[in-house]
């Protein structure tokens, strides 16, 4: 029984910004990651379980109370900002302490909260620090502190280490996973990063132009993305349609072969082709090897200090290969014609509209 | 490098003539009474109740005026800030129509719409039968304190409202968010945040109703004199200059304190608070309520300009119908007043008088602000505050500063027309400077390096980059100029010569004599300076330098 329910919500504005029909179930105590391009709806969705904007259509329950017309408030949940919205005339304590003032706690108790609190981001000792003599990553624990202090019964996060460099994010990522986990709280993660939501979340909802594409454990989604879209949101690189056939599975790029017995029975179903890019070798045209020769011609070259990845123009596709150091292929440049081979365990088939 | 700091010396010799040295003979004349005692008038002064009154008086109408101002004001600015709605740009320039307008104009419209023979009363007696007006507020309090709030409402709306609509709405949300209700996140999050610009704007709407003249002279008749009616009745009426050299000391010692503690809360406002562009801060969502909220409110920013619809038909109505007998009369002196001059040569006095204030203002202004644009200057800073300076000395004291600096060779500046418009520049020129700074200091310096690597020469490259660039702000700063100069009036009632006499001067003398003959000509002037005045208000509307120029 999920806590958080969001059921076939609408919203429109009329610069465009939109969510259409989104469902969306939460666990208690579950991370779920929002994953998605600028643009798609996911911080709209977000405000409206808020409560800071209200649906045109649908509704949204927790706990199994619905939330229709109540304001932010009463909800009793927590929001962090991509911008953080730290209050900037107020030192450390005050940001934090806000909330619980809001509840008229006990000064005794709202001191020992925020105590408590701050030790849990590791900022003991900053409480009158001002706002702005804060660092970035100071800010973040500050903003998720005060987040954290009426304890919320969902804490939403708005790409909040968007701002942030690579390796800051990453171990903040880490920590705040490892506190939200602690806690308990359910939580929803919006993010534009793959990595970030793997990273973060239980679960993972992939979102496109104000829908939900695909939901599901990163694992269900990597084992069967249900469309070209989903599959490029997880960082797969090779990703084609294709019709069954009895000899292998025909595409873009030409027949590959496949290794699966029973293929044979599915002869003109529709299918994502996925090909691991790790897999694929890359020569210069001479002789031919074991699988499914395919010729080619290099179409870019990006050398990523070590490996390279090697974009090979074949028939009406492209094919992404990953080039290790050492490779002959190393040495390959843009226009030679090439001979690719594609391994029967280096394609996977996921059958559409199941 | 040292030849274009060299420019600011123009500038600086024009400050220390025709200000610094007003300013010691003021002091001087303070001083000189009796220079053994040596504070002699000061003590005169504050010994004296009716001084002291006046002192009083000042402070406690200029503080009711301005709770009166932001009340009228935050609502109006809120509004703006925070609501799209069709017709907005033309609304808010609508709002800033009063604080353009010269005050003469802004007290003839008040006469005209809540006087004795005014708009309301009439209506008012012709509707009810009744024989005296119903509304008797002219020479009261309550409308000095209603002038002052129209004329000056506008100062908070502007410099609030910008704040407001910059703020980050995420800040409110995140209340929201952790428990606040309306209520709470207005007096944690949103007004701690708004205070700096409530209280800057709070500070100069003070200081100019601190500082009111032609308001308090016309509406409020003689028993309430402020410091300013003070000092021109010591100066024009009683002669005793001693005594209005220490009364402007006073009163110039308040100004500068008000504008310390004004530069202090925007120097607060600047630092920290979380701004964002205004795009993402607006309120797009709009039920009935608030459609017909909306609505209401169109119309009540209409109803604030009344005094100015007021003026013009009283200006046209007389003997129960429409006419334009009062225009034409203008050009008959019926009374044989010696101070009468022809409308068409007191028209011209004004116009010709704020061309050559433009003039000066543009070229004192840009050249200030060019040196002061350079980061990192040394002394940038107190340059600036000197050259602000003059902002600070309230109309009347710069004019009795020059009838007593003026007087004498080489100096004798008492019988030309260019008395008049150095006072008036010396007023109008820190709007120059106020208007073009930020857009210069906008301006990226890259773009006159790339002038200068394709070739253009210093002159070239200020012709083709700077002007195009600094085009808005300078005409923004010479239109404040020619308004200013337009309805200056307490140094000009103390420096004009008649033959020189300017259309604020003119309405005034009208209205000193007896008969609605003369009231009724006053009027006629006030209409049609105000309309000169729009003219060019709606140039400054046009050509507004993103919201930020100005003051």
């Amino acid at each position: 029984m999920p806590i958080l329910e969001v059921s076939n919500i609408s919203k429109s504005f009329s610069d465009g910004y939109a969510v259409e029909g989104v469902s969306l179930a939460a666990e208690r105590g579950e991370i779920v990651g929002l994953l998605g391009p600028s643009g798609c709806g996911k911080t709209t969705l977000l405000r409206l379980i808020a409560g800071l904007e209200q649906p045109d259509s649908g509704s949204i329950s927790f706990d199994g109370v619905t939330l229709d017309g109540m304001p932010p408030k009463d909800r009793g949940f927590g929001l962090m900002f991509q911008d953080l919205a730290l209050f900037p005339h107020m030192d450390v304590i005050g940001n934090v302490s806000f909330g619980l003032r809001m509840q008229h706690l006990a000064k005794d108790e709202v001191r020992q909260r925020v105590d408590e609190l701050l030790g849990v981001v590791d900022l003991t000792g900053y409480g009158h620090r001002k706002v702005h003599e804060l660092s970035g990553g100071e800010r973040q624990r500050v903003a998720l502190a005060r987040s954290l202090a009426p304890k919320p019964k969902l804490l939403m996060f708005d790409e909040p280490f968007g701002s942030l460099d690579r390796g800051l994010r990453e171990s903040l990522q880490i920590e705040v996973r490892a506190i939200l986990k602690e806690i308990g709280v359910t939580s929803i993660y919006v993010t534009h990063d793959r990595d970030e939501a793997f990273a973060m979340a239980d679960s993972i909802v992939i979102m496109d132009k104000g829908s939900v594409v695909q939901a599901g454990t990163a694992q269900e989604l990597f084992k069967a993305p249900q469309s070209e879209l989903v599959a490029r949101s997880l960082g797969l690189k090779n990703v084609m349609h294709g019709t069954v056939a009895t000899t292998g599975v025909e595409s873009p790029i030409g027949v590959l072969p496949i290794d699966d017995p029973e293929l044979g029975a599915n002869v003109g179903a529709r299918v994502l082709v996925l090909i691991d890019d790790r897999q694929i070798s890359v020569k210069q045209q001479e002789g031919s090897v074991e699988g499914s020769v395919l010729e080619g011609v290099v179409d870019s070259v990006q050398f990523h200090g070590g490996e390279s990845d090697l974009v090979v123009r074949i028939g009406d596709g492209r094919l992404s290969c990953l080039v290790r150091p050492g490779d002959a292929s190393m040495a390959l440049a843009v226009g030679e014609s090439v001979s690719v081979v594609v391994p029967p365990h280096a394609v996977r088939l996921v059958h559409l509209g199941q | 490098m040292t030849a274009r700091r060299l420019i600011i010396i123009g500038p600086l010799v024009y400050l220390a003539v025709f200000f610094l040295y007003p300013l010691g003979a003021i002091l001087a004349k303070s001083l000189d009474a009796d220079p053994f005692i040596g504070f002699g008038p000061f003590t005169r002064l504050l010994g004296d109740s009716y001084y002291l009154g006046r002192i009083w008086f000042t402070i406690w109408q200029a503080t009711v005026s301005t709770v009166l101002t932001v009340a009228i004001g935050l609502p109006v600015a809120y509004l703006f800030a925070k609501h799209e709605f069709p017709g907005k740009t033309v609304l808010k320039a609508v709002t800033t129509v009063p604080f353009i307008m010269p005050t003469i104009v802004v007290a003839m419209g008040f006469l005209a719409l809540a006087g004795p023979q005014g708009l309301l009363n009439s209506a008012l007696m012709d509707i009810f039968g009744l024989d005296t007006p119903p509304i008797r507020i002219t020479n009261t309090l309550t409308i000095i304190f209603l002038a002052h709030a129209f004329y000056n409402y506008s100062i908070i709306v502007r410099i609030v409202s910008t704040f407001w609509a910059n703020l980050n709405p995420r800040l409110e949300e995140s209340a929201a968010m952790l428990g606040a209700g309306r209520f709470n996140t207005f007096i944690h999050v949103t007004l701690p945040l708004l205070l700096p610009a409530i209280v800057s704007s709070a500070v100069l709407a003070f200081a100019f109703a601190f500082t009111s003249f032609g308001v308090v002279l016309v509406l409020g008749g003689s028993q309430f004199a402020t410091l300013e009616v003070a000092t021109y009745e010591l100066t024009a009426k009683l002669f005793r200059l001693e005594l209005a050299g220490a009364l402007a000391i006073i009163q110039m010692l308040f100004t500068y304190a008000f504008l310390l503690v004004y530069t202090r809360f925007q120097a607060g406002a600047a630092v920290r608070v979380d701004l964002v562009p205004r795009e993402a801060t607006s309120n797009r969502r709009r039920g009935t309520g608030q459609t017909l909220f909306l609505i209401a409110f169109v119309f009540g920013l209409l109803a604030m300009l009344s005094p100015l619809w007021a003026l013009f038909e009283r200006a046209l109505s007389s003997g129960g119908g429409y006419s334009f007998t009062h225009f034409t009369s203008l050009f008959t002196n019926e009374t044989g007043s010696y101070f009468y001059q022809s409308p068409i040569t007191v028209i011209w006095n004004s116009i010709r008088f704020a061309a050559a204030t433009m003039a000066i203002s543009l070229v004192l202004g840009t050249i200030v602000a060019y040196f002061l644009a350079r980061p990192r200057r040394r002394g940038a800073g107190v340059l600036d505050a000197l050259f602000m300076m003059p902002l600070g000395v309230s109309a009347v004291i710069m004019g009795f500063g020059f009838l007593i600096a003026f007087n004498r060779d080489p100096l004798d500046l008492r019988a030309s027309w260019l008395i008049l418009v150095i006072a008036h520049s010396l007023i109008a020129y820190p709007f120059v400077i106020r208007s073009v700074l930020p857009a210069l200091r906008g301006m990226p310096v890259q773009l006159r390096e790339a002038a200068a690597l394709l070739g253009a020469s210093p002159v070239k490259t200020f012709l083709h980059i700077d002007l195009p660039i600094l085009s808005r702000a300078l005409l923004v700063g010479a239109t404040f100029a020619f308004a200013i100069s337009m309805g200056e009036f307490g140094a000009s009632l103390l420096l004009v010569r008649p033959e020189f006499t300017t259309m604020p001067v003119a309405i005034f003398r009208l209205l000193s004599q007896p008969g609605a003959a003369n009231i009724g000509q006053a009027l006629a002037m006030s209409s049609i300076l105000m309309v000169i005045v729009a003219v060019g208000f709606i140039a400054i509307e046009r050509f507004r330098y993103k919201d930020m120029g100005g003051f």
